[in-house]
Order: structure tokens, then C-alpha cells, then sequence
């Protein structure tokens, strides 16, 4: 079977790849793209590691087609910081110590900001049910609720005009 | 996995002419069920035909007071669809118990009714709402009500080359609502137990007119338990019809015992379930119960 060959903008860039007809954006954007940083877990949609923006709508990059990216917009971990500054999730995630393997932390910190982007002020509830979709075997998880929380305040902050 | 042929058609013609071309094809709209499947091996289809590019496919529109879900509608989209929400609560709560977030920006009703899971979450409550599902194939168009598609787990009633376009849940009649509920261990990113259904309609002075009863997750397909429904008719919801309900829905179930619950467990949830979602609909119909 041929390769596809599919147009789509990743983190703003304009992209052209190709991709096997069964490849996964997850393998394209790894294998082919180099952006290593979402990552396969499980394969199968439970535990959020490959979590990417696609068309502004969060999904797991291994249950995507590659070749469904064609004409759209593919946001990933590595779009995230502005430069050499840290966006304030990932920031956060460091203070407090939100990450020990790290396998996992990508596909959390594009879930958090995704519902920080639609929601400034989340419960403590509403960041669990956001993220259950994404599994940590090392945190426990309490850390990571915390560094959103802080992460949603400093949002704030800096939303509200002096 | 091995190397199908992907194809995203615009039209409902040309994916209709792929899936003759390839009778070994899988519709694709969200993919969390297919890819799935592919990567385990237990689908291994010629070709893969994505229905996103079709126009109507996605989005949610009214027809009257009816409402037409295109079959790639991801679940959060109907979510966002204040009207939907706000006349089929139980549907579109059933759709957002699905999964995650993630799972559920890609995941459609109609891939959870095709997928033919007996634990599917939105398929009781669509059979509960009365739902039917608009079927394009060979011979042209067909509307059938959703509890006709799933046969046996992972086997639908649909022909060779058919493909669900929409699903169509019906207006909404006068002081009537429905509701979902399902059981499991854990509070998210799980699969049904039990699951059950309920759509009540009420005259003006609180007597039950209509109810459709309908479980997930104890029998080998979603049921509609018309008995349970008979069971409520004529009654103003009172302790004894609400019994005589429960066990006409606790009869009807022929579970499995599996690691998420016992065949007995499920029997005995089934109609503390269903009282549930009976007195939550009833609620939402303005009726106390």
C-alpha cells in the first residue's frame, strides 16, 4: 500500500509527511516529525500519555489516523512553553514536583491546559474528572491536582488587569 | 497492524461506492473502538472509509421539535448543544459517560450502537428515548429504531455496504424526560456494570402515560424491557408499581458473571437501577415520585 501523503499544521507550522495508511498521529508525529514528546502508553486510549490538541479538542494521539490530520490543526507538548518560558502549567508541574518518571507529565500538562484554557477556575472535582483520562503510576496524583490549582491561580493573576 | 486503504469520501454516494469496492471495509468516525480493534487484530478490514469529510456528518440540527445527530457527532459535542442537553438529558449524560474527555472528543453514538458492545452507555438510553437510526446502503435509504441494530455482542443487523448516517431522537412529548445511570466500581473511565435507562411521559394530574425501561450490560445485547414499562402505565409511580417494575426488569436480565461483576450482582442492580432512573426521570417530567 502506498504512503499518503498529508498536509496539516503542527504547533502552527505548516507540515507536510507521510504516513503508512494504518500509522497513528502518534507514529508521525514521533516517528516521522521527531516530536517525541507525547507518548505511547498504552495504545489504547486509557492512559492519556499521547494526549494532543486536535483542532482544539483534546485526543489521544494513538486512537487518530495520521492521515486524519489532513487540512488540520495539530497542537502538541512541544507547542506548549513560548520559546525558553515555561508555560505557567509546566512550571507549576516542576515547583510542585507534579512528575517523578516524567512518562506521563506530557499528555497532563496539554489535558491541564486545555482545561484551563476553557475553564479558569476549576474545582478540585472538575480537574479530577478532566484528567481521569490521564494515568500516573508514580504521583498518587494529589501533587498534580495541586500544581493545576496553582497553575489556574496564576492564570488569574495575570488575566486580571492590574 | 497490516496496511488498509484509507479514504475520506464527501459525499454519502462515494462512501457507499468505497464500501462496495471494498467489501472488507470499516467506516471510520471516531475510532476509538476500530483503531482499537486493528491494533489487537481482531479487525482486519481492506480499507478504511472516514465519514468526517461528509457534510452533515457531524453536528447536531433540528427538525422541529426532533433532533438529527449525524453519525460522527463526537459525544462532547452534544454536550455543547444546549437544546439537545436540555430535552434528552439522559442520552446526552449517557454519551458524556463514555471514557475520557479525550475518548469522548472523538467517540459518536453511532460507532457505540455499531460497536454492538452490550455495555454500551448511550444505547440504552437512545433505546429508552425511543431513538432510530437513519441507515444509507445499496438499495437506498432505511430508519430503523436503534434497538434493531445490535444482534449478539460485536454483531449488528446492518447488510453489507450499509453505514448509519444519523441518529434521530424524536420530539419530546408534554411533561415527559428520560435519564441513564450506570453502575460501576470505580466514579470515571469505566465500563458499565449495569446500565439502565427510563423515559417517562405524565398527564397533567401525575399519572404515568408512557415509560420505556431499558438495561445495559446484563444480557447479551441493550434491552428494552417492555414489561417494566407496562409495569409503571396508569400508575401514579406509587411503591408497588415501582416493585412490579424492578422485578419485570430484574426478569428480563440474562447476565454473564466477569470480572467487572457477578451475573447475580447485576440481576440485583438492575432494579435498584432502574428505580433510579425512574424516579430521576419522573423528577425532570415535574413529577414527584
Amino acid at each position: 500500500m502506498s504512503r499518503l501523503h498529508i498536509t496539516a499544521s503542527v504547533n502552527g507550522d505548516h507540515t507536510e509527511f507521510l504516513c503508512d495508511p494504518a500509522a497513528s498521529l502518534l507514529d508521525a508525529l514521533r516517528d516521522t516529525m521527531g516530536l517525541t514528546g507525547a507518548k505511547e502508553g498504552c495504545g489504547s486510549g486509557d492512559c492519556g500519555a499521547c494526549t494532543v490538541m486536535l483542532d482544539g479538542k483534546m485526543v489521544c494521539s494513538c486512537l487518530v489516523f495520521a492521515a486524519e490530520a489532513q487540512g488540520r490543526s495539530v497542537q502538541t507538548i512541544e507547542g506548549i512553553a513560548e520559546g525558553s518560558v515555561l508555560h505557567p502549567v509546566q512550571q507549576k508541574f516542576l515547583e510542585h514536583a507534579a512528575l517523578q518518571c516524567g512518562f506521563c507529565t506530557p499528555g497532563f500538562i496539554v489535558a491541564a491546559k486545555a482545561l484551563l484554557d476553557r475553564n479558569p477556575d476549576p474545582t478540585e472535582t472538575e480537574i479530577r474528572y478532566w484528567l481521569a483520562g490521564n494515568l500516573c503510576r508514580c504521583t498518587g496524583y494529589d501533587k498534580i491536582v495541586r500544581a493545576v490549582q496553582d497553575a489556574a491561580a496564576e492564570l488569574r493573576q495575570e488575566r486580571t488587569p492590574a | 497492524m497490516p496496511s488498509p486503504a484509507f479514504h475520506a469520501p464527501d459525499t454519502v454516494g462515494s462512501a457507499l461506492a468505497l464500501l462496495a469496492e471494498y467489501p472488507a471495509a470499516r467506516v471510520l468516525s471516531g475510532g476509538t473502538d476500530l483503531i482499537v480493534q486493528m491494533r489487537s487484530g481482531r479487525a482486519v478490514p481492506s480499507a478504511v472509509v472516514d465519514l468526517k469529510r461528509i457534510p452533515g456528518m457531524i453536528g447536531v440540527r433540528q427538525d422541529g421539535a426532533a433532533f438529527v445527530i449525524g453519525a460522527a457527532t463526537p459525544c462532547t459535542a452534544l454536550k455543547d448543544h444546549a437544546a439537545l442537553a436540555a430535552n434528552w438529558p439522559g442520552v446526552v449524560e449517557a454519551a458524556n459517560l463514555i471514557g475520557s474527555v479525550q475518548v469522548r472528543n472523538r467517540a459518536t453514538m453511532a460507532g457505540n450502537l455499531c460497536n454492538a458492545s452490550p455495555a454500551a452507555d448511550s444505547v440504552p438510553a437512545l433505546v429508552a428515548a425511543g431513538a432510530t437510526a437513519v441507515i444509507a446502503g445499496p438499495s437506498g435509504m432505511r430508519e430503523v429504531a436503534v434497538q434493531a441494530i445490535p444482534l449478539a455482542p460485536g454483531k449488528t443487523s446492518l447488510a453489507p455496504g450499509e453505514f448509519v448516517v444519523e441518529i434521530r431522537l424524536p420530539a419530546r412529548a408534554e411533561r415527559s424526560a428520560d435519564a441513564y445511570l450506570r453502575s460501576i466500581p470505580r466514579t470515571e473511565m469505566d465500563i458499565a456494570v449495569v446500565g439502565a435507562g427510563a423515559c417517562l411521559a405524565f398527564a397533567a394530574d401525575g399519572t404515568c402515560t408512557a415509560a420505556r425501561i431499558s438495561l445495559g450490560a446484563v444480557a447479551p445485547t441493550v434491552l428494552l424491557v417492555e414489561a417494566a414499562g407496562t409495569a409503571l402505565v396508569g400508575t401514579k409511580l406509587e411503591d408497588e408499581a415501582l416493585d412490579a417494575m424492578a422485578a419485570a426488569v430484574i426478569s428480563a436480565c440474562d447476565p454473564i458473571d466477569d470480572k467487572r461483576g457477578t451475573a447475580a450482582y447485576r440481576k440485583a442492580m438492575s432494579g435498584v437501577l432502574a428505580k433510579r432512573v425512574v424516579r430521576i426521570a419522573a423528577t425532570r417530567a415535574g413529577v414527584s415520585a
